[in-house]
């Protein structure tokens, strides 16, 4: 292009566009209103956009006559509010509707200008069409809803797995308390690795199994189901919990899950009107035993199952004696951290220690590692204890009959 | 007690031992609405401003869904905030759905309250048989979609900014920076509480004296809606207001305050 060529295109727009017409064909609507509303000056692109004459408009109707009743609405409750607190509103959204009904999505800014008294004098509107803004506006706003949406179904769909995994109470053991606590890490939108079962194999012989799946969510949920479901099985038929532990480490490693857990075992019998404790943990905190105000942690650590072909695992056998306690727990208790500090096993000792005698000492527990943290648990917490109610707490219990109504094994 | 305070942003100024004089903001904004008119009773009136739950910049914890889904959960508040300032022969001024606000409280507890006085209150706003609220349901459809359109500017980044921290003194600019800005979920479900309320059958048992302000044009409580709430209620008058919109106490604050001032200055009239 030459320079006379680009030297005359500079003249003719410069000359072409006068105020008026850069008014009247501005690429934007330009309204003036009265500080109430009423329309006192439109340029012609508003008038396209609102399909009007300007007799039609300008002196009869107010701004909010062109509006959607639910814009009205919001004109009335938010804009209008606005523009008198602060003498500007900026992007307003608002549908202009045409005389044939259609709709004109539109955004809009405005500018209250006032006297030298301060009163309000002109309010000057600048509307933009937004057709494809608003559409795309529509898209956002239906995927967050649907993105919500799928939050909620996935909690809904955690917390409906989690139940399966732990039950809502551990059963009424005739002749013990059963006590158990549990809290998954977080606000428990996801399913914990934390897991316990409490379950009867025969006239005064019950499991209790507590364990730790490593990791979290529906993939360690898999596992956890898995691991509960083979101890089951295979506790029906073999009474030595290393054995049991031995062969759901088979299990996992057929399994091929790269997901291992640690778990602890307890099998509890009842002969002669005494009740025994036999259990191996693997790879797990050892359980504490209580007795004479001492807590000692009883048993071998083992190894954790799903991991190592070859696995280290012993049971130990203990009687329990009425008043003596055997409490079981996953690394999320001792971890529980404030700062840089650990719950620790001091801390959980002494717990154990000071809730011996409570009606439900594993809440207890539970509630002291939450007070530690503060309420907000990084780690899963499980604990389940075990206690041999003290005989001269019968008279006054009814339900802890020893000759009571014991529950018949079902299959 | 001093919690309710705190998460209502209570604000009481004017004469500590004069008559308790109580603004109520409506949908929408927040209590900077009454900041042309309420400075006008300061030097009789002892002036409660409160935020609703949800609104400008109450607390959070304030707004329970279940309490909220009506409005008389809203009105429950505001007798909750009397109570812990415990203020008697209160005069209470709401306005647009807070004036419904205000005939609850009323109706729960009549003997806390010397008069009312509602600005554009509408009992119902949409049409029924016989009926003109002036509204559809489809209206109010529309209306929710505007406040969606509209709350895509309300970034959560925001969010902290407006909410604020009651323990932090405020400067003049960050006051008014709240003004009419609230959490979209929120804001949509008290529209949804507001615009589908039918409060016509609560009228006829307000038996505190009130005083209705309807503007001359308001396309939100048109002035036959009016009409209808001051002759449903058992005392009341009606006083048309020059002004035109919804909001007469931003538009014309010296019209409302003089039309507010002799009905709560003068003495109750008596109760028929």
């Amino acid at each position: 292009m030459s320079t006379d060529a680009a030297a005359d295109a500079f003249y003719a727009a410069l000359l072409d566009d006068d105020a008026e017409r850069l008014y009247e064909r501005a690429p934007c609507g330009y309204v003036s209103t009265t500080p109430d509303g009423m329309l006192v000056k439109v340029n012609a692109t508003f008038l396209d956009m609102v399909g009007r004459e300007r007799e039609d408009v300008v002196g009869c109707l107010s701004f909010t006559d062109l509006l959607t009743a639910g814009g009205r609405i919001y004109h009335e409750t938010h804009y209008a509010p606005m523009l008198r607190m602060h003498d500007r509103v900026r992007e307003v959204a608002f549908d202009l509707v045409r005389p044939d009904g259609e709709r004109l999505p539109v955004l809009v800014n405005a500018v209250l200008e006032r006297d030298s008294d301060g009163r309000p004098r002109v309010v000057r509107v600048a509307v933009f069409d937004a057709t494809h803004r608003r559409e795309y506006e529509r898209e956002l706003l239906r995927a967050k809803r649907r993105a919500e949406q799928s939050e909620h179904r996935a909690q809904a769909l955690a917390q409906t797995l989690q139940s399966t995994l732990i039950p809502p109470s551990p059963p009424a053991l005739p002749g013990l308390d059963v006590s158990a606590g549990y809290r998954p890490a977080g606000d428990g939108e996801e399913v914990g690795g934390d897991f316990y079962d409490v379950f009867q194999i025969g006239a005064g012989d019950w499991v209790v199994v507590l364990g730790d799946v490593c990791g979290k969510g529906v993939e360690a949920a898999v596992v956890t189901s898995l691991v509960r479901h083979t101890v089951r099985a295979l506790t029906v038929q073999e009474p030595r919990p290393s054995e049991v532990l031995r062969s759901l480490n088979d299990v996992l490693l057929a399994q091929g899950s790269d997901r291992f857990c640690t778990v602890v075992l307890v099998r509890l019998r009842r002969e002669r009107g005494a009740w025994s404790a036999t259990f191996c943990a693997g790879g797990h905190p050892l359980p504490l035993f209580v007795s004479a105000g001492e807590v000692l942690p009883v048993g071998a650590p083992g190894t954790a199952v799903g991991l190592l072909r070859d696995v280290e695992l012993s049971d130990q056998r203990l009687s329990l004696a009425p008043g003596e306690l055997l409490v079981v727990y996953t690394d999320g208790v001792t971890e529980g951290r404030r700062g840089s500090d650990f719950y620790g096993e001091q801390r959980l000792w002494q717990s154990v220690l000071a809730h011996r005698d409570a009606p439900v000492p594993a809440e207890e527990i539970l509630g002291e590692v939450l007070a530690f943290q503060a309420g907000n648990a990084r780690d899963d917490i499980a604990v389940v204890a075990v206690r041999v109610p003290d005989p001269s707490d019968f008279a006054q219990d009814p339900r802890r009959e020893e000759h009571g109504h014991e529950q018949q094994p079902s299959g | 007690m001093e919690d309710v305070l705190r998460r209502h942003r209570v604000e009481v100024t004017g004469r500590p031992d004069g008559q308790p004089l109580m603004f109520a903001h409506g949908f929408g904004c927040d209590q900077h609405m009454w900041r042309h008119v309420a400075p006008a009773f300061e030097d009789d009136f002892r002036v409660v401003l409160f935020d609703h739950a949800g609104a400008g910049r109450s607390d959070r914890s304030a707004y329970d869904p279940v309490r909220h889904s009506t409005l008389q959960g809203y009105a429950d508040d505001v007798l909750a905030i009397l109570d812990a300032l415990d203020a008697r022969d209160v005069v209470l001024v709401g306005h647009s759905v807070s004036s419904m606000i205000a005939a609850l409280a009323a109706r729960a507890e009549p003997d806390r309250f010397a008069k009312l006085v509602m600005v554009g209150p509408s009992p119902r706003y949409i049409d029924d048989e016989g009926y003109v609220g002036g509204f559809s349901e489809a209206d109010i459809g529309e209306l929710l979609d505007s406040l969606d359109s509209n709350y895509l500017g309300w970034s959560s980044a925001m969010a902290p900014a407006i909410v604020g921290n009651p323990d932090r003194p405020e400067l003049g600019e960050e006051l008014t920076e709240s003004f009419c800005r609230t959490d979209p979920d929120l804001a949509r479900r008290f529209a949804e509480v507001t615009f589908t309320s039918d409060n016509r059958a609560d009228l006829p048992s307000v038996t505190t004296p009130t005083l209705v302000l309807q503007c001359r044009e308001d396309v939100i409580a048109p002035v036959a809606v009016g009409r209808y709430v001051a002759r449903a209620l058992p005392d009341a008058s009606l006083v048309l207001l020059d002004a035109t919109g919804h909001c007469p106490q931003l538009s014309a604050p010296e019209e409302t305050v003089a039309a507010i001032a002799p009905f709560v200055r003068g003495d109750p009239p008596v109760r028929r």
